[in-house]
C-alpha cells in the first residue's frame, strides 16, 4: 500500500502494476486528466452533493400548506443560504423538493418546459395542468431515471388541487415510490414533523376538520423543531398557502420565532459536575 | 400557363405566393366522399358516407376512434388518415401515461397541424392528402375541428368536408340554431344525416352499409354506429335519398346550390369529376 500522502491507501504500482483504466471501459490510456472526461463510461449521480433538507406539507379544510427552508448544504457545510426549494407550477400547484440541488434545478427546468408547452397548445386557457398531472409526470420521470440506474436524487412533495377542486398532496422520491397522505414530510421531517402533523390530522380523511390557522401553526412549529434538531437546516424558510379558488400566498424569508434556549444555562457538565 | 413551373415540390413558392403542392393536396380531400361534423352544447357528432370501389367490395372506413373521448372522420387519402390518426392515438396514450389526463382536443389537433405544416416546408416530402374532422369532448366541453393538410385548423359548430360537401354546409348554416339547441343525441344525429343526405349524388341513397355515425359527449364515450347498428338512425329519417332525387324541380335546386357555392369561390371545382361517384381510371383512390 502507498504511504505517500497524495496516493495514500492505493495499491503500489511497483508491486501491482499501474491501474488499468480499461477495466472500467474507459478509452483513455495512462493517467486520465479532466479533459478526458467524455472518454469515460457515463458517470451517474451516485450520491447527492449540495443538498436540501426536509419539505413539509399538510392539508387543511380548503387547501394545502407547504414549507421548506432555504439552505443548500455541502456535506456539513451550510454552503448556500438562499436556495428556494418550493417551485410554483401554474397558478394552483407547488412542488417542494429536497435532496440534490443540481437535480432539483434540472426538475425545475422540466417543469418550466411543461408550463411553456401547456401555454403554447392551450391558447384559450381552458385546460389547466393540475397538481395530480404534475405529480403523475414527476413520478414517471423519477421511476424512469431510477430504472436507468441514474436516479434524480430527490424526494418531492406535490401540493395543489385535483379535478374536483379538492386539496391534493402526494409524494414521490428517487426510487419512483409515490404515496398520498394528509400530512407529508421528506427526510428528517418524516421522523420529526410527521408525528406532530399527525396529532393535527390523525386520519387521512380528517383534514376537512382542520382550520387554516391550526395547519399553519403546526407547520411553523414543525419547522422550529427541525431547526432545533436537524443539523443541516436553517431558521429561514419559505411558506406557501394554497386555498380553494384564491391566488396562492408565497411567503419568503419566514423566521423561526419563539425558540426556547433559556433552560440551557441550568445545564452543567455531563454528570457529576455541580457548577 | 406558367403554373407548372412552380408546382413540382412543396418548397417552391409561385410568384403570387402560393404553394401549389399544398393546394393539390387540398384537392385530394374534395375527391373523397363527404364527412359531416356538428356539435350541440353537450355532444359532438360525426357522420360519413362510405365508398366501395366496386359492387362486390367492402366499404372503406370513414370514422376512426382515437380515444374514449375523441375520434376523427376523414376525407381524402385513407392511408394518410391512418398515419395521422395513429399519431393521435399515440399522443392520447402518452397523455394518459405521462399525466393521467385525457388529451385536450385542441392540443391533439394542433399537434397534427404542426406535423402537417412541417411537410410543407421541407424538400423531398409531400403534404398529407387527407382532411380530418376531429370531434371530442374534454373539460372545456364538446369540440369539432377541421384539419387541413396545409396545417390550418379551425374550430366549428358544424362543418363538412369531401365531395359535394358544400350542400351539407349550406344545410348546417340554415339550421344552425336548431342544431346547437339539440336536446338529445338523436336530434343531433338526425341533423347530421340530413346534412349528409344533401351531399348524395343522383341515384345514391343512405343505407346502413354506406353510412356511419359516431357520437361523443357528456357521459358518452366515443361510439361508432356502423352496419346493422346504423339502421336504427336511418329508420328515424323521413327519407334516405337526396332531396334532388325526390323533387322534379331539378332546375330550382341547381339554382340555389349555385348561389350557395358562389359565396365560396374556393370550392368551385370541388364537385368536378365526381358526377357519377366513380373514380377515373389511373387516379389514386380517395375515400
Amino acid at each position: 500500500m502507498e504511504h505517500d500522502p497524495f496516493k495514500w491507501g492505493k495499491p503500489r504500482n511497483d508491486v501491482y502494476g499501474p491501474y488499468s483504466y480499461e477495466i472500467a471501459g474507459a478509452k483513455v490510456k495512462g493517467e486520465p486528466s479532466a479533459s478526458d472526461i467524455e472518454k469515460f463510461p457515463s458517470m451517474h449521480t451516485q450520491q447527492p452533493i449540495i443538498t436540501g433538507t426536509s419539505v413539509l406539507a399538510v392539508k387543511f379544510k380548503d387547501g394545502v400548506i407547504m414549507a421548506a427552508d432555504n439552505v443548500g448544504a455541502y456535506g456539513s457545510l451550510l454552503r448556500f443560504s438562499n436556495i428556494e426549494r418550493i417551485i410554483q407550477v401554474g397558478d394552483q400547484t407547488v412542488v417542494g423538493i429536497s435532496g440534490d440541488i443540481s437535480d432539483m434545478q434540472y426538475i425545475e427546468r422540466l417543469l418550466e418546459e411543461l408550463e411553456t408547452e401547456e401555454d403554447v397548445y392551450d391558447s384559450d386557457g381552458g385546460h389547466k395542468l393540475r397538481a395530480p398531472h404534475v405529480h403523475e409526470y414527476l413520478s414517471q420521470v423519477m421511476y424512469n431515471r431510477r430504472s436507468k440506474m441514474n436516479p434524480l436524487w430527490n424526494a418531492i412533495v406535490v401540493a395543489g388541487f385535483d379535478d374536483t377542486n379538492e386539496p391534493f398532496l402526494r409524494y414521490v422520491d428517487l426510487f419512483g415510490v409515490a404515496y398520498g397522505s394528509s400530512a407529508i414530510a421528506t427526510g428528517f421531517g418524516s421522523y420529526l414533523a410527521v408525528p406532530l402533523l399527525r396529532n393535527l390530522v390523525p386520519y387521512d380523511a380528517d383534514y376537512p376538520k382542520v382550520s387554516e390557522e391550526d395547519a399553519r401553526e403546526a407547520i411553523v412549529n414543525c419547522m422550529k423543531v427541525l431547526y432545533y434538531r436537524d443539523a443541516r437546516s436553517s431558521d429561514k424558510f419559505s411558506l406557501v398557502t394554497l386555498k380553494k379558488d384564491q391566488p396562492l400566498v408565497f411567503e419568503k424569508n419566514v423566521k423561526c420565532e419563539g425558540q426556547s434556549w433559556q433552560f440551557a444555562k441550568n445545564i452543567c457538565g455531563y454528570g457529576s459536575k455541580q457548577l | 400557363m406558367f403554373r407548372n413551373n412552380y408546382d413540382n415540390d412543396s418548397v417552391t413558392y409561385s410568384p403570387t405566393g402560393r404553394i401549389f403542392q399544398v393546394e393539390y393536396a387540398l384537392e385530394a380531400i374534395k375527391q373523397g366522399s363527404a364527412a359531416v361534423g356538428l356539435t350541440s352544447k353537450t355532444h359532438a357528432v360525426l357522420v360519413g358516407l362510405k365508398r366501395n370501389t366496386e359492387e362486390l367490395g367492402s366499404y372503406q372506413k370513414k370514422i376512426i376512434k382515437v380515444d374514449d373521448h375523441m375520434g376523427v372522420a376523414l376525407a381524402g387519402l385513407a392511408p394518410d388518415g391512418r398515419v395521422l390518426s395513429n399519431f393521435l392515438r399515440k399522443q392520447a396514450m402518452s397523455s394518459k401515461m405521462m399525466f393521467n389526463r385525457p388529451l385536450p382536443v385542441s392540443k391533439a389537433v394542433y399537434s397534427i397541424a404542426d406535423k402537417a405544416q412541417e411537410n410543407t416546408q421541407s424538400y423531398g416530402s409531400r403534404p398529407y392528402g387527407v382532411g380530418l374532422l376531429v370531434a371530442g369532448y374534454d373539460e372545456t366541453g364538446p369540440h369539432l375541428y377541421e384539419f387541413q393538410p396545409s396545417g390550418s385548423v379551425l374550430e366549428y359548430y358544424g362543418t363538412a368536408i369531401g365531395a359535394r360537401s358544400q350542400a351539407a354546409r349550406t344545410y348546417l348554416e340554415r339550421s344552425l340554431e336548431s342544431v346547437r339547441d339539440s336536446e338529445t343525441v338523436e336530434q343531433l344525429i338526425l341533423h347530421g344525416l340530413n346534412a349528409l343526405r344533401d351531399t348524395l349524388a343522383q341515384d345514391v341513397e343512405l343505407t346502413f352499409k354506406n353510412t356511419s355515425v359516431s357520437v361523443v359527449g357528456k357521459d358518452t364515450s366515443f361510439t361508432i354506429y356502423e352496419d346493422e347498428n346504423m339502421q336504427q338512425w336511418l329508420d328515424k329519417l323521413d327519407s334516405v335519398s337526396n332531396s334532388r332525387n325526390r323533387d322534379d324541380q331539378d332546375d330550382d335546386q341547381d339554382a340555389t346550390e349555385g348561389n350557395a357555392e358562389g359565396t365560396h369561390p374556393a370550392s368551385q371545382d370541388a364537385n368536378q369529376g365526381e358526377g357519377n361517384g366513380q373514380n377515373d381510371e389511373g387516379r389514386m383512390d380517395t375515400d
